[in-house]
């Protein structure tokens, strides 16, 4: 990869600034190296590799107005395009809402611990990634083919700088591994599931952990039934959770806030917001957030914030024009932008320390037992795009998951959960295991009850 | 043939920002490298863009955001294996690298360029100028200036119509692309693309009532389209849908015949069956209609087509991103499936032939075979006799997205929906979700009306988001599952 030069990029952008009579800029630079393969039966299907880079300059002009460009040319004459670019936007620049230099841009960086790794060539990850393939496959019968499946590997740097001197880079390796099988067995509707594996390099990716979680999770959809529509107590897995929570994050959002689109308004914080034993917070520095972020978009250190304690809305996250507007610090939840977008990193989620009110060491097993209607585990969300109204707090989702009665669990064939985020958070038995660290958050698996199940007949 | 990367010959680097006859010799000396390498097709795809975003709340600008950018990407083809490059380097020393990156992924080795030996290129055809006549179109596109005083207006025509609006926001997005496609079996083609999208959302809120709603408007190829939009219309559109659905009840869980409205009611059709009648399907093994061409896979009174010519149309193009002129691909005929959509790689693979269906968000995607604007064809009845025929049901006149999974189970939100009681409509509900599975909703389709109208929409797959187009009549579907509380 072609490092990113950030003396020599700052020299170049205040030649041609100063040559345009633009004295206030910031920028926000990216180059990444990354390969790829994917693999059919024992066959290379797709091998692919990328070159990119990439700029987003900021711009002041005379009146205090902001404009942006972004480009992917970052010869001498495409960051003077997108200066000049830069230049003419910001007198459309919204004086109502104009964003600053971050205050926190220059403040210190906690230190990461991310191993930086050689790639190992692509071939290497084809040899692997076949390999993986074949141990799926072997693991049943049934488990057919691998239709969805990848194994990547990536090196990366970004650099934020400002025209008040603030300097920020981060260099970053990351492999990824997905396995997503198909299983068909004779007179049955085919069923499908996977596993994702995050590392730092491809060396470190837990392959054997993936092939096992994606065989574990088809075969146990195998043995499929339809479910009675009707309202029932749900165990979401911790990425169901997590997807959850991630698809309401406008509750959480300053800038969602402001814009009026957030079920929050800046009199929520200090009021309950959930059942009073749940905690949310955002953590991007979490050692588990495998290719985490030291700054944001401006400049601003990332750090862990507290958003729901004790069910109670502590905090919004902020960009620094958010910030600014709530009297607080920014946060490190921003973006680069005209209107600065704000959006969290890391989730955890939890029983509050100290807490009263939470069943906790909760057993699925040991529950289903017990007659009933059974509970519904949802593994798994589909279409969050599609089916979470945000603004409004409805959710109807397609889900994977199994009905647990009777002692035993038998995969849902397909099935929709609905409700209001409102209300799911205030109906929150319990948590159960230990909390899981996933590529979106740590969570352990969260009860909710009464929610309603739609099941195709 | 035996081409040379001659360093005399003009430099690459230098003619970034046009593309034409002055690439042909340096991109025939990239074909030429790759093919006496030892390829059996070698493909480069260059690409120019440049895109302005606009974003208007309530009496304010908000966000302007123009990008521009170049990049290529490169294929290369042995067997039924294929390794592909993308980059923003378009020097004559990128492009090499990119080219023996990718030949290197089959275990191919570009030759010197003082003696690349042999090769089975025989040089690129004459330029199929797509482009030629399509210069002008950036240049006609609205201002700046005339942009934000647009989406102004929507806003203020938001604020007119409804009520308990709490967030009003118009947006408007330009996407102009120039793409010059060659490939060692001589492909040599030219275009320019112009996409222009606008659309309203409000979000009306009353007490612990909710509700928004949005439309989105596209064409292709037509500058003129900011400054035709009906915005009045629009925002009445909008304001109406959310006036309704504000106090309107949650749907109940049910499986009940539906009627899908016209326009982006054919998201039905594009999730449900579209996507598995792409070659690349196929190839996965993810499609239930991989062995059913010639065989009836839907009910009798289905006839589906996917084209890319439609004047105007989001998802119409002059050449796909192969380099090869779109075709009017009948899917579906009476319920019979005729045709899957097939790009190179889909051809090579899967035996079916190319449909000038092979298309790519940008340069960073390898293309893939994927739907233009898809739509099922209009049928005999008017839209009154298919709600007159059902006794309990649901009326789905506004559709959200959807998705397809890799079993067959398609999904889709609806927005703006309404009970169907004795055949007639009654009340309005909202949140329902309609899920099920292609195989078994495609014969559900028994009556087709006859307004057929299309919807522009964005559709994300394999070779990332890309413009289409889906449509329908209104449709009635027998039974589904809806999605409820």
């Amino acid at each position: 990869m072609d490092k990113l030069d950030a003396p020599a990029l700052r020299s170049r952008i205040e030649t041609f600034a100063k040559a345009q009579g633009i004295g206030r800029w910031d920028l926000g630079a990216a180059s990444s190296n990354d390969s790829s393969v994917q693999v059919d039966r024992g066959e290379a299907k797709q091998m692919k590799a990328a070159q990119r880079s990439s700029i987003t300059v900021r711009v002041w002009n005379g009146d205090g107005l902001v404009g942006i460009t972004s480009t992917s040319d970052l010869s001498d004459s495409g960051l003077q395009k997108a200066l000049a670019g830069a230049h003419d936007a910001s007198a459309f620049g919204n004086p109502d809402d104009c964003p600053a230099f971050s205050p926190l841009a220059t403040a210190p960086l906690q230190v990461l611990e991310q191993p930086l790794h050689e790639p190992r060539g692509i071939l290497e990850l084809l040899t692997s990634l076949k390999d993986a393939e074949r141990q799926l496959l072997d693991r049943h019968p049934a488990l057919t083919t691998v239709p969805y499946n990848g194994l990547a590997e990536r090196s990366s740097e970004r650099i934020y700088l400002n025209s008040d001197g603030a300097c920020r880079a981060q260099q970053l390796t990351t492999a990824s591994v997905y396995l997503y099988a198909r299983a068909e067995q004779a007179g049955r509707k085919p069923r499908s599931a996977g596993a994702v594996r995050l590392a730092y390099g491809a060396a470190d990716l837990d392959l054997a952990g993936c092939i096992t979680e994606a065989a574990d999770r088809t075969i146990a959809h195998l043995d499929y039934a339809p479910i009675a529509t009707g309202h029932y107590t749900c165990v979401f897995s911790p990425e169901a959770f997590l997807d959850l929570i991630g698809a309401f994050s406008s509750l959480f959002n300053a800038r969602a806030v402001l814009d009026g689109v957030s079920l929050s308004s800046r009199s929520s914080l200090g009021q309950s917001l959930a059942v009073p034993f749940l905690s949310i917070a955002v953590n991007g520095l979490h050692p588990g957030n495998i290719g985490a972020s030291s700054f944001d978009g401006e400049g601003t250190p990332t750090r862990r914030l507290s958003l729901v304690e004790g069910g109670v809305l502590q905090n919004f996250l902020h960009s620094e024009a958010t910030a600014r507007a709530f009297g607080v610090a920014p946060t490190g939840h921003a973006g680069l932008g005209a209107k600065v977008s704000v959006g969290p990193d890391w989730f955890e989620i939890g029983a509050t320390p100290g807490a009263a009110g939470a069943a906790l060491g909760l057993d699925r097993h040991a529950a289903s037992g017990q007659g009933g209607a059974g509970l519904v585990l949802i593994d798994s969300l589909s279409a969050l795009h599609a089916g979470v109204k945000a603004s409004q707090g409805s959710f109807s989702l397609p889900f994977d998951g199994w009905l647990l009665q009777g002692g035993a669990a038998r995969s849902i064939e397909a099935a929709t959960v609905a409700g209001d985020i409102r209300t799911l958070l205030n109906a929150i038995v319990g948590f159960e295991g230990e909390a899981k660290v996933t590529p979106d958050g740590l969570c352990p698996h969260v009860w909710v009850e009464g929610l309603s199940i739609t099941g195709e007949a | 043939m035996v081409v040379t990367l001659s360093p005399s010959s003009a430099s690459p680097s230098g003619l970034a920002d046009h593309f034409d006859q002055a690439w042909r010799s340096p991109l025939e000396s990239l074909l030429g490298l790759g093919s006496a390498a030892g390829a059996d097709l070698v493909e480069v795809f260059l690409e120019r863009t440049d895109h302005l975003g606009v974003l208007a709340e309530q009496e304010r600008i908000t966000s302007v955001s123009p990008a521009f950018g170049t990049g290529a990407g490169i294929r290369v083809f042995r067997g039924e294996r294929d390794g592909f490059v993308s980059t923003n380097d378009l020097s004559e020393a990128g492009l090499r690298r990119a080219l023996e990156q990718a030949l290197g992924m089959l275990g191919l080795v570009a030759p010197s360029l003082a003696n690349p030996g042999p090769s089975g290129f025989n040089g690129l055809a004459s330029l199929r100028d797509f482009g030629a006549s399509k210069t002008p179109w950036l240049g006609a596109c609205p201002t700046l200036a005339e942009a934000t005083t647009r989406l102004l207006e929507g806003t203020d025509r938001l604020e007119r119509h409804g009520a308990h609006l709490q967030a009003r926001r118009g947006s408007y997005a330009r996407d102009w692309q120039e793409v010059l496609v060659a490939a060692s079996d001589g492909t040599f083609a030219r275009d320019i693309r112009l996409h222009q999208s606008l659309g309203l959302t409000v979000l009306a809120a009353d007490g612990e009532h909710r509700a928004s709603a949005g439309r989105r408007y596209g064409s292709s190829g037509r500058p003129e389209h900011l400054a035709q939009w009906d915005v009045e219309a629009s925002a009445q559109e909008v304001c109406t849908s959310a006036g309704t659905m504000l106090y309107s009840d949650y749907v109940e869980a049910c499986q009940v015949p539906v009627v899908l409205a016209n326009r982006f009611g054919g998201v039905i059709f594009h999730e449900a069956c579209g996507h598995l009648l792409e070659t690349t399907q196929v190839e996965r093994g993810t499609t239930p209609f991989a062995d059913q061409v010639g065989e009836l896979i839907a009910h009798e009174a289905v006839t589906a087509i996917d084209e890319g010519l439609s004047e105007g149309a989001f998802g119409s193009l002059s050449m796909d991103d192969e380099g090869m002129e779109p075709q009017r691909t009948v899917l579906i005929e009476n319920g019979v499936l005729r045709r899957f959509l097939s790009d190179r790689a889909g051809e090579r693979r899967t035996g079916h032939e190319r449909t000038g269906s092979g298309r790519r968000q940008s340069h960073a995607f390898a293309a893939a075979s994927r739907m233009r604007n898809t739509y099922i064809a209009a049928g005999p009845h008017s839209p009154e006799e298919l709600i007159a025929s059902v006794e309990k049901g649901l009326y789905c006149k506004a559709m959200g997205g959807g998705s397809v999974g890799p079993t067959g189970q398609f999904n889709f939100a609806v927005e703006e929906g309404y009970l169907i009681e004795d055949g007639q409509l009654t009340k309005p509900v909202k949140g329902a979700t309609l899920i099920g599975e292609a195989k078994e909703v495609m014969p559900r389709i028994s009556m087709c009306a006859n307004d057929l109208e299309l919807a522009a929409g964005f559709c994300g797959s394999v070779s990332g988001s890309i413009f289409v187009t889906v449509g329908q009549p209104h449709i009635k579907v027998d039974s589904i599952t809806v999605g409820g509380r």
